[in-house]
């Protein structure tokens, strides 16, 4: 299946080749498509050389998951409309008809119509091509505050996990008055005091829920380090640093993966709902949550300014809920919700 | 129990210092001052100056926050923008939010227990799978969505209920009226995960041998569903109602602006875009012991879903 992949995604660069170098948007988008691609092959290459030399026919727990998750039909449907998603985010500068930032003042809050497939908001912006772009900033602010929310989840869930006694204590009080604080009026106080920018939004979101990753975490770490091989390696004068890294994180991989791709939804809908009080993604870089925001006043003239984005974000989140679930079902029964 | 819950109430203090520390500290690292923001930019120095000394903002910050802890619990600590005492600002606005809460929870258990046990017992039905389905699409929709679609369809296009505001207590009509769309679209997240919680409870428990036993002794399978296998699964509902609440508070600033609620929620988000820090701290203190109180009211009602779990 991956081979498909390839070939489809050699056939988009063939396509795009041409536009790559209009500006330096597409030139960025085309660069880092042509090194997903190229990473793509070189998976793909070692997967095959892997599969040749194993002769017999062992199946190791990741191809016991596949199988599991192949299986189940919405999963896979996330998996679809996830690795759809990415395309558009990747590609965004060459797929959206118009600037996304052009005002066409001929056209101002229409509904959908031959010129502008979507619509177009107040001021005449085509809404197709902003909710293009303000996917491509949903799903990659989103993707990153996860992937520091996990490290920083994992972390602290190992070593409040492995050491105990006092450092667990420690940290886990501490996660837990952070938890105390409502996180909305956290995110919004800090989005005031650190100034609004991409990066502090990203930072901000990922601090959010970091005690029910620990947590899962901690009680896997806790029942690992009483595993024979773990007390083995400390006997053997092994330092705690490399056994955690080698002996306790590869064996928590599965809900760390499940919990951050079930985490990713709702990372999603986090800064969509910043967006919307004006906190998050700011005008005019287009943003789901504002988008709904600005649509809501127009809610008696233009009805599409807020069905558009607000749809857009159900399928994101949906999506990423549908394949996580499926991943929890295949990988680890143990996570509930 | 009682010493179980005094013991709660005490780490209260710890928390509270906590927070309040974590959030005097945020609003200091805030650029610009209250004073300024009071009286814009063509203020003279010399008002400014007044200002700053009439809000304490010019004393060291270890005495700053030593008095707005004191002044916050007195009652003294006075808004910017309001002219009064935060503590009275937030405890006027307080009741539309729990009333909000309160019905939005009331919606959510009322629809999803029931949903979610019949989903379990028929198993694989044509009802399981909708209500599953539902309930996905329930935790994946914003907040904020739910609001606008729900103004579109019955504020817009029937005109039944009307688009946003407050309209007094839920027990009145005018108030109910205004209340039934802001607590819909609250109660949707926490509906939809307590309904996929309750189905996934109920199978767990639905399997066990005691259940079998009872079915064979003769019991009714309703009786058995609701008193043999419905009451082992409320602990981890229980549990999920009393982490969402936390949730709702997030969806409550959300929804309280999306209909223009006159709730805490959204005075702590102004507060924090016109800079009253005075009431931004208090606005955010007063959350964390609601959430604290609810989180212990929650606790305390294991012992009475499962008497084997003591408090000491």
């Amino acid at each position: 299946m991956l081979r498909f992949v390839l070939i489809f995604n050699v056939v988009l660069l063939l396509w795009f080749v041409g536009e790559a170098k209009t500006n330096t948007d597409t030139i960025v988008s085309y660069g880092i498509f042509l090194l997903l691609t190229v990473l793509l092959g070189v998976m793909q290459l070692v997967m095959s050389r892997r599969r040749k030399q194993r002769e017999d026919d062992i199946r190791t727990a990741w191809d016991l998951m596949w199988r599991k998750l192949r299986r189940n039909k919405s999963a896979m449907a996330g998996m679809w409309v996830v690795t759809a998603l990415c395309y558009v985010a990747i590609l965004a500068p060459f797929l959206v008809p118009v600037d996304p930032y052009n005002m066409d003042w001929g056209a101002m809050s229409l509904g959908p119509t031959a010129g502008h497939w979507l619509g177009t908001d107040e001021m005449g912006r085509d809404t197709l091509a902003r909710t293009i772009y303000a996917t491509r900033v949903a799903m990659g602010i989103g993707l990153l505050a996860v992937v520091l929310n996990s490290l920083l989840g994992t972390s602290l869930g190992l070593l409040a996990g492995y050491y105990g006694g006092k450092t667990d204590n420690i940290i886990m009080r501490l996660l837990e008055f952070w938890n105390s604080i409502p996180f909305i009026l956290l995110a919004i106080a800090l989005m005031a005091a650190l100034g609004s920018g991409l990066f502090n939004l990203v930072l901000v979101v990922s601090l959010t829920g970091i005690l029910e990753f620990a947590r899962i975490i901690r009680g896997d770490s806790q029942l690992l380090k009483k595993a024979d091989y773990v007390n083995a390696a400390r006997v053997m004068g092994i330092p705690n640093r490399q056994i955690l890294r080698r002996h306790i994180l590869p064996n928590c991989l599965a809900p760390i993966i499940v919990m951050a791709t079930l985490r990713i939804g709702e990372t999603i809908l986090t800064i969509a709902g910043l967006s919307f009080l004006g906190l998050g993604v700011q005008p005019p870089m287009p943003s789901l949550g504002s988008m709904l925001a600005n649509g809501q006043q127009f809610l008696y003239e233009n009805i599409y300014m807020s069905i558009v984005p607000g749809s857009v974000i159900l399928l994101i989140v949906l999506a990423f809920n549908l394949f996580g679930d499926g991943l929890r079902d295949a990988l680890d029964s143990r996570i509930t919700q | 129990m009682l010493n179980y819950a005094i013991r709660r109430l005490l780490l209260l203090i710890p928390l509270l210092i906590f927070v309040s520390l974590f959030v005097f500290a945020i609003l200091k690292l805030t650029p610009g001052d209250p004073a300024t923001a009071l009286l814009g930019d063509q203020a003279t120095e010399e008002a400014i100056a007044l200002a700053r000394a009439k809000y304490a903002l010019d004393e060291p910050l270890p005495v700053q926050y030593v008095h707005m802890m004191a002044n916050f619990f007195n009652g003294d600590l006075q808004s910017i923008f309001h002219k009064d005492n935060v503590l009275s600002v937030v405890l006027h606005r307080l009741p539309a939010t729990l009333e909000l809460g309160l019905l939005s929870l009331l919606i959510a258990v009322i629809v999803s227990i029931p949903v979610g046990i019949i989903s379990a017992v028929k198993r694989n039905s044509f009802f399981d799978y909708a209500s599953m389905s539902m309930a996905m699409f329930g935790v994946s929709i914003p907040v904020f969505f739910t609001g606008i679609l729900l103004i579109y369809l019955f504020a817009v296009i029937l005109k039944w209920l009307p688009a946003s505001g407050y309209g007094g207590h839920f027990w009145t009509i005018e108030g109910l009226r205004h209340m039934i769309l802001p607590a819909l679209s609250l109660s949707f997240v926490l509906m939809a995960s307590t309904t996929r919680l309750t189905r996934s409870a109920m199978l767990e428990v639905i399997h066990q041998d005691y259940i079998r036993t009872a079915r064979a002794k003769g019991v009714s399978r309703f009786m058995v569903v609701m008193f043999h296998a419905f009451k082992n699964a409320l602990i981890p509902i229980a549990t999920n109602i009393g982490n969402q609440v936390a949730r709702m508070f997030a969806g409550a600033v959300l929804t309280e602006t999306v209909f223009a609620w006159p709730g805490v929620g959204r005075l702590a988000v102004n507060a924090i875009f016109r800079r009253d820090e005075p009431l931004v701290f208090g606005c955010v203190l007063l959350m964390a012991v609601v959430y604290v109180v609810i989180n212990l009211l929650v606790d305390l009602l294991y012992g009475f879903l499962n008497p084997q779990i003591s408090y000491d």
